[in-house]
């Protein structure tokens, strides 16, 4: 993975030193609270409703043990013991006190870690695959194009007062782990006939509430203008997006609003300015970055089978590993899922240990899910038993990858200061009602997601089951959706119509899930079951 | 640096007041023309070797549009002097240098030691822009 070198290492300290001098004329009263929070939110800390939240950066999701470690550090010494890993595959802390804000800054700059553009109207933190560079089905590792774009973009002069946020997710795989139809760019790596790199550049998707898929706005960009195109596209926005109604100024505003073709006209155009400014990094910097990915020193003759004779064991070996590029290895899932618990959510010894177990078992290597859970990437099959026994031990074995109680949940009323409704609660009701594994398992692939309020944090409006919290006439009421996904067949929920208490809402699922195992064919899943017969069979399941 | 705004160029500046882009547009033999956040900077492109200043306004500090019509016009080449004007605060200055900025008027005074040290904070920048730093992959790549 990507080390610093005396240039990287030498910004992110000037940003530690910037931000403490920031703070330091706040707490003094040399600027007003207006003034000040662009400049704390550029640097990931909110201020939520007990405390500020500190939201760490994890670029495209990897990190290593020694990071991980910090992170366990940071909740031990500044949190209370925990954190909480993002649907943006960043980790956030809940219980920041603004004074030591630069000091833990300091103690990231330490492991080339920092918090730079993670909130904000900023280009955010980059996302990508977290199988990348050891998923079967990428023709590149995409994260030396996530690098180059985050040192590009890190305090890009022109594009640090942007109407709103914005999200670019990268991918080179056909299989989409990573939403990019629902960010404001989404980009796949991709080979034109003559054989050379490129990318799709999807603009305009997006959640909140008012939610788009992302069209395609250009089918095959040279891989090598990946950047300049990028500040085309940021500065028709940056000059045409509404800054009228905070609502309204994403960039998918402004591709809807201008329609798809006058949209990429002008972008288009822009970029034939933008190029004379021969701001492309070259390949040579490309491949620089990309040495740092190569892939590890993968063993040959390792054996590819499993010894299933475990019960237990295999089960989690069918629900949360997946095949991996290399023979005798395999990728292996830790849920944050568990039962009852809050999704997302690690202490600091469970973040530990992952740390240790990446040591021993992965290379050193860890990714960050936009599920909310943890991936190593490189475990010998081996060395599966071994690993599961440990994680089992330690409350990190819940067998529920893409299972209806591996739910993505944004943190909602319990720490948000924009949200309705808690998410929390209703993630830990409804994974207690289908906390039967054989039952889970019957239902299969089943991708819910909750958000606490209309910016759409947990994802609903891309979950096969949607929930969105709101609130009505000062009560806690919760909307249920149908249909969406965030993979490579993107599309957004439809809500089924009046919403529900708290636990309506979990009898409505329930009633969901029981017409979906009455009506599906052989080998359907929730969402191809939905897509075939339409929403009119749920919404009388669920209304009668 | 004068008093009233702060300065980054040796030539003497022009004492002539700034119009609004329609009244210039009108009359082009005006040398100042003042730039609002909304208005489209291209639209002095065909004037620039007859101006000498362009003032480009900051409503609020947040809204980022001035630093698109920096970067266009000076990678059209003008060279006279633009000068952001409005709510423009120490913490945003330097970005503005980067976007061709080369003198500030702003609403309220700044804090000279603040703004020293943070236009000298950054030794190294990951993009080129309109001043003359060097990226840092090209610094990487000889």
């Amino acid at each position: 993975m990507y080390r610093y070198d005396k240039y990287d290492q030498a910004i992110v300290d000037a940003r530690v030193e910037e931000f403490r001098d920031q703070a330091r004329r706040r707490l003094a009263g040399q600027m007003t609270d207006d003034q000040f929070k662009p400049l704390r939110l550029k640097n990931g800390l909110y201020l939520q409703l007990h405390a500020y939240m500190l939201r760490v950066a994890i670029p495209y999701g990897t990190l290593n043990s020694r990071q991980m470690r910090m992170l366990a550090h940071i909740a031990r010494k500044y949190d209370r013991g925990y954190g909480h890993f993002t649907t943006r595959q960043n980790i956030q802390y809940n219980w920041i006190k603004l004074e030591e804000a630069a000091d833990i800054l300091a103690e990231l700059a330490t492991v080339e870690m920092h918090a730079i553009q993670t909130s904000g109207e900023s280009i955010r933190n980059l996302s990508s695959d977290q199988y990348a560079g050891a998923a079967a089905d990428e023709i590149l590792d995409p994260r030396p194009w996530a690098e180059l774009l985050r040192q590009a973009t890190t305090f890009h002069p022109e594009f640090s007062y942007l109407p709103r946020k914005f999200k670019i997710a990268v991918t080179a795989a056909d299989e989409d782990r990573a939403a990019i139809r629902l960010h404001d760019i989404g980009l796949k790596l991709v080979r034109n006939e003559a054989g050379e790199l490129g990318f799709e550049v999807y603009i305009g998707g997006g959640m909140g509430r008012t939610p788009f898929v992302a069209p395609l706005i250009r089918p095959f960009l040279p891989a090598d203008n990946l950047f300049s195109y990028l500040e085309a596209a940021l500065r028709v926005w940056n000059r045409g997006g509404r800054r009228d109604n905070i609502h309204k100024q994403r960039i998918k505003i402004l591709v809807h609003d201008l329609g798809q073709e006058e949209f990429t006209r002008q972008v288009e155009e822009e970029w034939q300015h933008i190029l004379r400014n021969n701001s492309d990094v070259p390949r040579a910097e490309v491949d620089r970055i990309a040495a740092y990915f190569a892939p590890p020193p993968f063993e040959t003759g390792l054996p590819d089978t499993i010894d299933r004779s475990d019960p237990d064991f295999a089960l989690w070996v069918d629900q949360n590993v997946k095949p991996h590029k290399a023979p005798g290895y395999a990728i292996v899932n830790i849920s944050l899922k568990p039962v009852g618990g809050i999704p997302g959510d690690a202490s600091a010894e469970q973040i530990d240990l992952m740390a240790d177990l990446a040591e021993r078992y992965s290379f050193d290597e860890l990714r960050v899910t936009h599920a909310q859970n943890i991936v190593l990437p490189h475990v010998p099959k081996r060395e599966l038993h071994a690993l599961w026994t440990i994680l089992d031990e330690a409350g990190l074995a819940t067998p529920n990858l893409d299972l209806i109680s591996d739910i993505i949940a944004c943190p909602g009323l319990d720490y948000c200061s924009l949200a309705n409704a808690r998410s929390i609660p209703v993630a830990q009701k409804i994974a207690t009602r289908f906390a039967d594994l054989g039952r889970q398992r019957e239902l299969g692939e089943l991708k819910l997601k909750i958000s606490g309020c209309i910016n759409a944090c947990g994802h609903h409006h891309a979950g096969h089951i949607g929930i969105l919290g709101v609130d009505r006439k000062g009560t806690e009421n919760y909307q249920l959706l149908l249909g969406g996904s965030g993979a490579e067949d993107a599309s957004l929920g439809k809500i089924t119509g009046p919403g529900f208490n708290e636990d309506g809402i979990v009898d409505a699922v329930e009633r969901v899930t029981d017409r979906y195992l009455a009506l599906r064919e052989e080998g359907e899943r929730f969402l191809d079951t939905y897509r075939r017969v339409g929403f009119e069979p749920f919404k009388e399941a669920i209304y009668g | 640096m004068g008093d009233d705004y702060l300065r980054f160029r040796d030539d003497e500046p022009t004492e002539e007041p700034a119009v609004t882009l329609d009244a210039f547009l009108d009359q082009t033999n005006s040398s100042a023309v003042l730039l609002e956040a909304g208005e489209d900077a291209r639209r002095l492109l065909p004037h620039l070797d007859h101006i000498r200043l362009i003032e480009v306004d900051f409503p609020r500090f947040r809204d980022g549009r001035g630093y698109s019509s920096a970067r266009i016009l000076r990678e059209a080449g003008y060279t006279g002097e633009l000068r952001a004007t409005g709510d423009v605060l120490v913490d945003q200055m330097d970005h503005m240098r980067r976007c061709g900025f080369d003198s500030f008027a702003p609403n309220a005074p700044i804090d000279a030691a603040v703004l020293r040290a943070s236009l000298e904070r950054y030794e190294y920048r990951y993009q080129s822009a309109a001043d003359d730093a060097v990226p840092v992959w090209k610094l990487r790549h000889g």
